[in-house]
């Protein structure tokens, strides 16, 4: 697991006007494919319970490991006899909702050090800039482990987890490009026109913050749903019964020997969600970087 | 040159002290008192508040801080929960598998980077260069755990062409040693080559716009000798600064391949001790990775001004 693709994303320099969503999708082949794969899991997430053909906790010993293609089984069943399709579309509800409050910590946390950060500056910047740091001194998987470890496993904890190892991505992406529009003459003529700090942060620098901000949350939800599958297969984020991508990798790669599909099938659910957000986050960047179009 | 590396050193210290601060804060602050886990049935108010007079537990938080980091600082790093073996101890003797399966990782992972992320400059815009740029954000995206229950299936279990599990130290039997990193360090190598590949693309498409490039192709040079004697050089100094950070990683990467793969390494015995409270043991490794990290930091950053001479020490 590597937060790489986010720290790519805070050093580039992104185009500033927010750019209307339509235009967005009209004119990116590659931005519309990525957007309809991420609409896509939103709606499975949210109507799961319609689509789901069985309960995902209802075990039934007498059909466990029906394998894939089973009549009323299309994914097939686990040790317990549960529907696997069931349990994996139930699983983007876990696995959703838990990267964007992740991410929502990083961004709310980090997003207000950044704010304060750069547009403060002096010593203000140089004390949060150290705190930053050393936040980063922590290989990402390692902090968030590290906060489960003493907050104690469970779905909560991880999320607060991923969230503090989003922080650092988010102040200094915010600082970054705070620092920039400083120095901006729209900015110096607002304030030279007698705005508040607080009215020239909420109308002038957060609606100009929004494009790289937005390139910055899909590749950090691509991370957060890494990070949560990855603390919940070493058994550390959601707990059983809960229908959780990896910690049915968990329990099924106990039976790879006759039943693979058990850890193939959620593999698949997180790797093609992770793709999906990743693929956003890469290709709005290439539509919203005039460098990087040019 | 000097100047430069005193002054990197001088930033580390508040950043180091902050890192302290947090790997010390972190464990002591967690709810559960470590002398329960201690006494075990024995929880006598008497027993515990022994327990608490031992561990200096009953001391104001920041003198229990300098203290700690006064024994952090002459190597004692204190004493296993569960088992009283010293951490230090316990962290040196999983060392070496660690790295073995780090390093292996590394070269694996350049193996297929270099030459792909190459191919994929020279040709850019082609299929091959689609093709690795897929293979990039799909290497990113598939979790290494993953990776490595799909390689048992296939090479292990099925195919039985690659053991599973088990360590064997590189100089017991190199090649039996071989056979059982293999598969673990592909799985923990495969988004480390994704990343490398992409950084070795871009590096490699810039350098080749360059003067110097078109001035070797007018004076008679092949295209070949253009791409791997005079650009790639070149081109892999950005992707010194990605290698250096991941091998100040490999401890975070081998956590979860390692608990796949029941290798013997710190990654293992981070999680095995937090499955256990054994908070000593996951301050220590926690605290290990961190400056790990930092150190890589710090070298790669002075590599890279060593490196590209255009680089500021400023």
């Amino acid at each position: 697991m590597s937060n790489a693709p986010a720290i790519v994303a805070a050093q580039e320099p992104i185009r500033r006007t927010p750019v209307p969503v339509l235009e967005l999708l009209r004119g990116h082949r590659r931005v519309a494919a990525s957007f309809v794969l991420v609409a896509i899991l939103f709606l499975v997430a949210v109507l799961s319970p319609v689509m789901s053909p069985h309960d995902p906790l209802a075990v039934s010993p007498d059909s466990s490991y029906l394998p894939p293609l089973t009549p009323g089984h299309v994914l097939g069943t686990d040790e317990l006899g549960r529907d696997l399709l069931s349990r994996i579309l139930w699983g983007a509800r876990v696995s959703l909702p838990v990267a964007f409050v992740a991410v929502a910590v990083g961004l709310f946390g980090g997003g207000l050090i950044g704010l304060v950060s750069g547009y403060a500056g002096g010593i203000t910047d140089l004390l949060l800039m150290r705190l930053v740091d050393a936040l980063l001194a922590f290989p990402g998987l390692i902090l968030a482990i590290a906060v489960v470890a003493a907050l104690g496993p469970g779905l909560r904890n991880a999320m607060i987890a991923i969230g503090i190892v989003a922080v650092p991505v988010y102040a200094r992406l915010v600082r970054a490009v705070v620092l920039q529009l400083k120095q901006m003459e729209f900015v110096v003529a607002t304030r030279s026109l007698g705005a508040t700090p607080l009215r020239l942060i909420l109308r002038h620098l957060i609606p100009n913050l929004l494009n790289p901000i937005i390139v910055q949350v899909s590749l950090s939800a691509g991370f957060a749903i890494l990070a949560e599958a990855t603390l919940s297969f070493l058994g550390l984020g959601a707990q059983l019964p809960t229908p959780d991508w990896g910690q049915m990798i968990n329990s099924g790669a106990s039976f790879l020997n006759n039943d693979p599909w058990l850890a193939i099938v959620p593999g698949a659910a997180i790797s093609i969600t992770v793709y999906s957000f990743n693929l956003l986050g890469d290709s709005l960047r290439d539509a919203l970087d005039p460098r990087l179009r040019s | 040159m000097t100047a430069y590396v005193l002054r990197r050193l001088l930033l580390m210290l508040p950043v180091a002290f902050l890192v302290t601060v947090g790997v010390f804060l972190l464990i002591h602050l967690s709810p559960g008192d470590p002398a329960l886990i201690i006494l075990g049935e024995d929880r006598s108010p008497q027993a515990i508040a022994q327990v608490h007079q031992e561990l200096g537990l009953d001391k104001p938080l920041y003198v229990q801080y300098v203290i700690w980091l006064g024994h952090i600082v002459h190597g004692d790093w204190g004493r296993s929960i569960t088992t009283h073996q010293p951490v230090a101890i316990a962290i040196t003797e999983r060392l070496p598998a660690t790295f073995e399966l780090g390093l292996t990782a590394l070269l694996w992972s350049l193996l297929v980077a270099i030459p792909l992320g190459t191919i994929a400059a020279v040709r850019r815009g082609s299929v091959a260069d689609q093709v690795a740029t897929g293979i990039t954000v799909a290497g990113v995206s598939i979790p290494n755990f993953f990776i490595g229950i799909v390689l048992i299936f296939l090479l292990s279990v099925s195919l039985r062409l690659f053991p599973f599990g088990g360590y064997v130290p590189f100089l017991q039997d190199p090649l039996d040693s071989l056979r059982h990193v293999a598969l673990p360090a592909i799985a923990l190598g495969t988004a480390g080559a994704a990343i490398n590949m992409r950084f070795t693309r871009s590096s490699m498409i810039e350098v080749l716009n360059h003067d110097y490039i078109r001035t070797a192709r007018a004076k008679g040079a092949s295209w070949r000798r253009v791409v791997f004697v005079h650009a790639l050089k070149n081109a892999l100094i950005p992707v010194v600064t990605i290698v250096g950070l991941q091998i100040g990683g490999i401890i975070e990467g081998a956590v979860v391949t390692e608990t796949v793969f029941t290798w013997p390494g710190v990654g293992r015995l981070a999680v095995e001790s937090i499955f256990n409270r054994d908070y000593t043991v996951v301050q220590g490794i926690v605290l290990l990775a961190a400056f790990s990290y930092m150190i890589a930091n710090l070298l790669v950053d002075l590599a890279y001004a060593w490196l590209d001479p255009r680089i500021s020490y400023a």
